[in-house]
């Protein structure tokens, strides 16, 4: 019987491994009101699931991801990290910086290794190295060791964040625009390197971003944000892309412009005029899901009759 | 020869060295005109009146005080009569006392005013009072209440030193970066931890740039302090030797009062090297 229960928390908390349940901010307005940046979000994230919020600057983003850091609390209602509240920062959730947030007195691995050594406080000095020095080979940054963040590129050094987070073995990452500031080509090396460290880990991420193809290439669900003030969950994109996708082939996937035309026009025009025509049967507590699909073949009928 | 930078303004430098020696050297070789007078008025009168020479020495004579200082800088001829070592020495001691006081008040202090905007603000008008007020106004209620003048100076150079110290370092903490803050509040790093790993090597060179001010001002201070309370110290040593018309003396003083002056703003400038992260 116990056995019985006992699957069924596990599941649940599989499937609801991060729950936002009904959070807000509020700021005051001159003249007594408030400002209501966001209210009544929820959804909810699995268990190494790989989870993107969209939406433009000022819709609360960053304030929602420093929530599930701990870095804020909410005005109203919960986030709950497998099966406990969030009451404040925890090992259990790394954060992975935009401005990358290295301390530039510290070499690449004293910078890993201070998280080591947070993570593991009893640990021998040798010890706390040669677990940093795993992490900083994983994301291809040995033999930069002893260098400092200010002889590092833009890249290297959000690689050095990267292996910070993963050092520690969170239960879940949370990423604020982490390739935002760096070049193209940058940014898609990292991208690819991110999705096989979180995919060879089984990590739950949770990312925010601007850019449409990168949630689309990273995200296994994409959480659509309307613009703030007031900003609420629009919907929920459920990525059709396979899950073994790869940079190159990305576009010539049967889905692709599907997903992409549809978040595209979300942030177009969809995130202005949604809080104004709300769909019959929104509820914020269940946004609904959306699977962008790619219209079916058509047929040579068809095709001849145009 | 003279192309790099630094070669060519070391050749200004010397230059500009020889023309001040040069102009020194004539203009103290004059003489002005002699007067005749009975020879016990004239012995009352000195050289200047009635052989017509300077008192002000010219760089020769200058020149031989310092070998003179450098042979023997520690001798002892009494309460009137030290080497310069030994009064150089008296001083900074005193100032080393003053300042090291100080920086285990300022640093703390410091860090409490950084740390917590309520304390900032409680002492803030305190700050602002204190700060302005001369270091050597303190010195009759210093000797009122401590009853000594070698203390009395050490508190004097306290009392100059803490507040550059005191604000660069309260300054330095309330601005470190919130992402480093965040990036401990995320590893759950513990306060003290958190004081000595994250706060202070950030706001150390900001710190070490207070701690350099004060050093220069402690410097300052301490000849003026030790002119006014006497007895020993290289103040005192100015002093007594302007009381002694002795200008080679004086000069050979303002010399060495820069030299010193100079180490110990280069030994606070190398630790602040020391400490200072490129970004």
């Amino acid at each position: 019987m116990s056995q019985v229960s006992e699957a069924s928390t596990n599941i649940q908390s599989d499937e609801r491994f991060i729950s936002i349940e009904g959070i807000a901010r509020h700021y005051p307005a001159p003249g007594g009101d408030r400002t209501t940046i966001f209210q009544n979000v929820w959804f909810s994230v699995k268990r190494g699931e790989f989870c993107c919020v969209i939406g433009h600057s000022g819709c609360g983003k960053t304030t929602v991801l420093n929530m599930l850091a701990g870095l804020e609390l909410p005005d109203e209602g919960v986030n709950i990290v497998d099966g406990k509240a969030i009451e404040g920062p925890s090992l259990d959730r790394a954060v992975i910086f935009q401005s990358h947030a290295l301390l530039p007195w510290r070499t690449v691995l004293g910078n890993v290794a201070y998280a080591v050594a947070s993570r593991w406080p009893a640990w021998k000095r040798e010890q706390i190295n040669d677990h940093a020095r795993k992490y900083i080979k994983l994301v291809g940054l040995a033999g930069s060791e002893f260098k400092r963040p200010s002889e590092l590129s833009g890249g290297m050094k959000q690689r050095v964040g990267i292996a910070r987070a993963l050092s520690i073995e969170p239960k879940m990452m949370l990423m604020d625009e982490p390739f935002s500031a760096l070049d193209a080509l940058t940014r898609g090396s990292l991208q690819d390197e991110v999705r096989r460290i979180c995919l060879d880990t089984g990590q739950s991420t949770f990312m925010i971003t601007h850019d449409v193809d990168e949630a689309i290439y990273l995200a296994d669900k994409i959480v659509l944000m309307t613009n703030g003030p007031g900003a609420m969950v629009a919907e929920i994109v459920d990525n059709p892309l396979p899950r073994n996708r790869d940079r190159i082939n990305l576009h010539k996937l049967p889905d692709y412009y599907a997903v992409r035309n549809h978040l595209i026009d979300f942030l177009v025009t969809g995130s202005k005029i949604f809080r104004d025509n709300i769909p019959v049967g929104y509820d914020p507590r269940r946004p609904p899901v959306v699977r962008p699909a790619a219209p079916a073949p058509a047929t040579p009928g068809d095709r001849k009759a145009a | 020869m003279f192309t790099s930078l630094n070669s060519r303004a070391l050749a200004v430098s010397l230059c500009i060295f020889m023309a001040f020696l040069l102009v020194w050297h004539l203009a103290t070789q004059s003489g002005g005109p002699v007067q005749q007078m009975d020879p016990e008025y004239a012995k009352l009168m000195g050289l200047t009146a009635t052989k017509g020479t300077s008192a002000m020495p010219g760089p020769l004579d200058v020149a031989a005080k310092i070998w003179e200082h450098i042979k023997s800088p520690f001798y002892d001829r009494g309460p009137n009569d030290k080497g310069i070592g030994i009064q150089l020495a008296y001083s900074i001691a005193r100032v080393m006392a003053g300042y090291l006081i100080a920086v285990m008040v300022a640093l703390p202090l410091g860090f409490l005013i950084g740390m917590s905007p309520m304390m900032s603000k409680a002492l803030d008008p305190f700050i602002q009072i204190m700060k302005p007020v001369s270091p050597l106004a303190w010195m009759p209620l210093a000797l009122y209440t401590i009853k000594d003048s070698s203390i009395s100076s050490i508190f004097v150079i306290f009392i100059c030193s803490v507040w550059p110290m005191l604000i660069n370092t309260a300054f330095g903490v309330a601005s470190v970066r919130k992402e480093w803050i965040n990036v401990a509040r995320t590893l759950e790093v513990r306060p003290l931890r958190k004081a000595f790993t994250i706060i202070l090597p950030a706001a150390a060179p900001t710190i070490f740039t207070g701690m350099r001010i004060s050093i220069g001002i402690a410097w300052l201070v301490i000849v003026a302090a030790e002119m006014l309370v006497g007895g020993t110290g290289i103040g005192y040593f100015v002093w007594n030797e302007w009381n002694n018309l002795s200008i080679s003396n004086v000069i050979v003083s303002i010399l060495v009062i820069g030299v010193v002056g100079m180490i110990l703003d280069q030994i606070l400038a190398f630790f602040a090297r020391k400490v200072t992260y490129p970004e």
